[in-house]
């Protein structure tokens, strides 16, 4: 049978002293040496119960089928807020960089009236409290939305505000000088130099947002976290479920961070000066 | 290059000054270009001669007096200010072309969006201004990849796109290599030939020299001597003048 907690430092592939050793091979190292502490690390009191989550068995399979159905929710509440947030920071963004002072004033309360509500308390104020105000009814998934959007908005905005702000005077001056107007001038000219500035902490922001989606647990939105808790109440196995938990978000993690890369890598233009020179 | 006296107005600015905070940068300027006419302006750094020519399309707020500008009177107005910016062509000292389009598209972003010409038609018209200042077969590139005066060269040409009817220089040729000042000043002269109307600061007095129809002297935000290229050069009235001129000439 599999028995993973049998794993120690030995198990690392010997391959690897062999190549090249990349930022990714380090990475895989680190992570099997940490999947290694922590199977092995317990004591001889506590006795493994894997076979929960073993693949080997029909009702491990079972399981892990119940702990990853949670996975479509965990994303698409993930994406839908980060897509919602982006919007509203960067329209909460613009007014802050204005030079009309009540349209600095209204971005700038914005901004530290939503960061300082904490994620959880807003969880629970949108779904149970939202719908008494609007006299509507809101499901869960729409309320995590919502919720993770607002609260994450403030952080997109100020992201924004440094982007827009990081861009050169010049550039400004330029686009003036043509004639552009104010929107044509941050639609072609501002925002995309400065979204392609600020996405790497974008990318961050998506990446919290995948982990703080798990909040969403507690209004029963049915999401990785959901899951997890539901299968510890009827298998009793806290540790193999949540190390499993843990190890869903890490990859789901490891693809978004992927992801961001190739993105950033796809909008890198030319506008490094290290670009080669032409035929001189 | 005389310039008849019937010729219109083209640049009219009354007793303007200009203040940041308590400071003084522009003290009662007041000049007048006619169309086709060629005005250098030089100066000390730091002689407000910068603000004076970013004033003309209100990069710079003027704070009193009066700048009219082919028959628009500069104010908060914003309609008269976008037409007053399509009319006035800009080419600044470190060129700021889009670093994130191409040469072509720098050029055809504007024509596109405020002439509302058609991608092909644009692209025609950039191409033409692209040959004028030989550089068309950078067309594809990005502002990173060419040099420092090829790059000065499409933001002439990017200026060249709206059509102006005047072209204000700040200091063209000032953030570039020795050897690359001629290429951008060849390009200049061609378009002071044509008949343009340019407003232009710079110490390349040698290009002034060539091209200009009244010459100015900015020191301590005032204009201390406009004269004829030919008096201004072979003797000029103010000692600052002189000073400045033994200096810049000696080197």
């Amino acid at each position: 049978m599999f028995r993973p907690d049998r794993l120690t430092c030995c198990d690392v592939p010997r391959h690897i002293g062999r190549k090249r050793v990349t930022a990714n091979d380090a990475t895989r190292i680190v992570l099997v040496l940490a999947a290694a502490g922590l199977l092995s690390g317990c004591g001889d009191t506590y006795s493994w119960g894997w076979h929960v989550i073993s693949p080997s068995l029909a009702r491990g399979r079972g399981n892990i089928a119940f702990l990853l159905s949670g996975i479509g929710y965990t994303v698409a509440v993930a994406l839908c807020a980060i897509i919602i947030s982006v919007m509203l920071g960067l329209v909460v963004a613009l007014p802050g960089l204005s030079s009309n002072r009540v349209a600095r004033t209204l971005s700038r309360s914005y901004v530290e009236f939503l960061r300082s509500v904490p994620m959880l308390v807003m969880v629970l104020w949108v779904y149970y409290g939202l719908p008494l105000i609007l006299n509507i009814s809101l499901d869960v998934f729409t309320s995590g939305v919502i919720a993770l959007a607002l609260c994450d908005s403030a952080f997109e905005a100020e992201i924004f505000r440094a982007g827009i702000q990081s861009i050169d005077r010049g550039q400004h001056e330029a686009a003036d000088g043509l004639g552009l107007g104010y929107l044509d001038k941050m639609r072609f000219i501002v925002l995309p130099q400065a979204i392609r500035r600020v996405l790497p902490p974008l990318g961050n922001q998506f990446v919290y947002m995948l982990k703080t989606s798990s909040l969403l647990s507690v209004i029963g939105l049915t999401e990785l976290t959901r899951r997890a808790n539901e299968l510890v109440v009827t298998e009793y196995r806290p540790l193999e479920i949540y190390s499993f938990l843990i190890l869903e978000y890490l990859a789901l993690i490891l693809v978004a961070a992927a992801m961001v890369r190739w993105l950033e890598r796809r909008m890198a233009v030319a506008e490094q000066t290290t670009a080669p020179r032409s035929n001189l | 290059m005389a310039i008849g006296s019937e010729a219109p107005v083209m640049v009219d600015v009354q007793g303007v000054s200009k203040w940041f905070g308590a400071f003084q940068v522009l003290k009662d300027i007041s000049f007048r270009v006619k169309l086709g006419e060629k005005m250098i302006v030089c100066g000390p750094s730091g002689s407000g001669k910068s603000t004076m020519i970013r004033c003309l399309n209100r990069l710079e707020r003027h704070d009193s007096g009066r700048i009219i500008v082919d028959g628009i009177e500069l104010a908060d107005n914003l309609r008269d200010l976008a037409a007053v910016r399509r009319d006035v062509g800009m080419v600044f000292q470190q060129f700021n072309l889009f670093p994130h389009m191409t040469v072509l598209d720098n050029l055809t972003l504007a024509p596109m969006r405020l002439r509302r010409l058609s991608r092909a038609d644009a692209e025609e018209l950039a191409m033409q201004l692209l040959k004028r200042v030989d550089i068309a077969d950078q067309a594809r590139k990005y502002p990173a990849q060419l040099s420092g005066g090829q790059q000065q060269r499409v933001a002439i040409a990017r200026a060249l796109c709206m059509k102006p009817k005047i072209l204000l220089f700040d200091e063209p040729t000032s953030a570039l290599d020795p050897e690359m000042i001629g290429e951008v000043l060849e390009v200049m002269i061609g378009l002071a030939r044509e008949g343009m109307t340019m407003i232009c600061v710079t110490h390349e007095m040698g290009f002034a020299r060539q091209v200009a129809d009244q010459m100015v002297f900015m020191d301590r935000g005032e204009i201390v001597e406009a004269a004829q290229p030919d008096e201004f050069f072979a003797a000029p009235r103010s000692a600052r003048a002189r000073l400045f001129l033994s200096r810049i000439l000696s080197h």
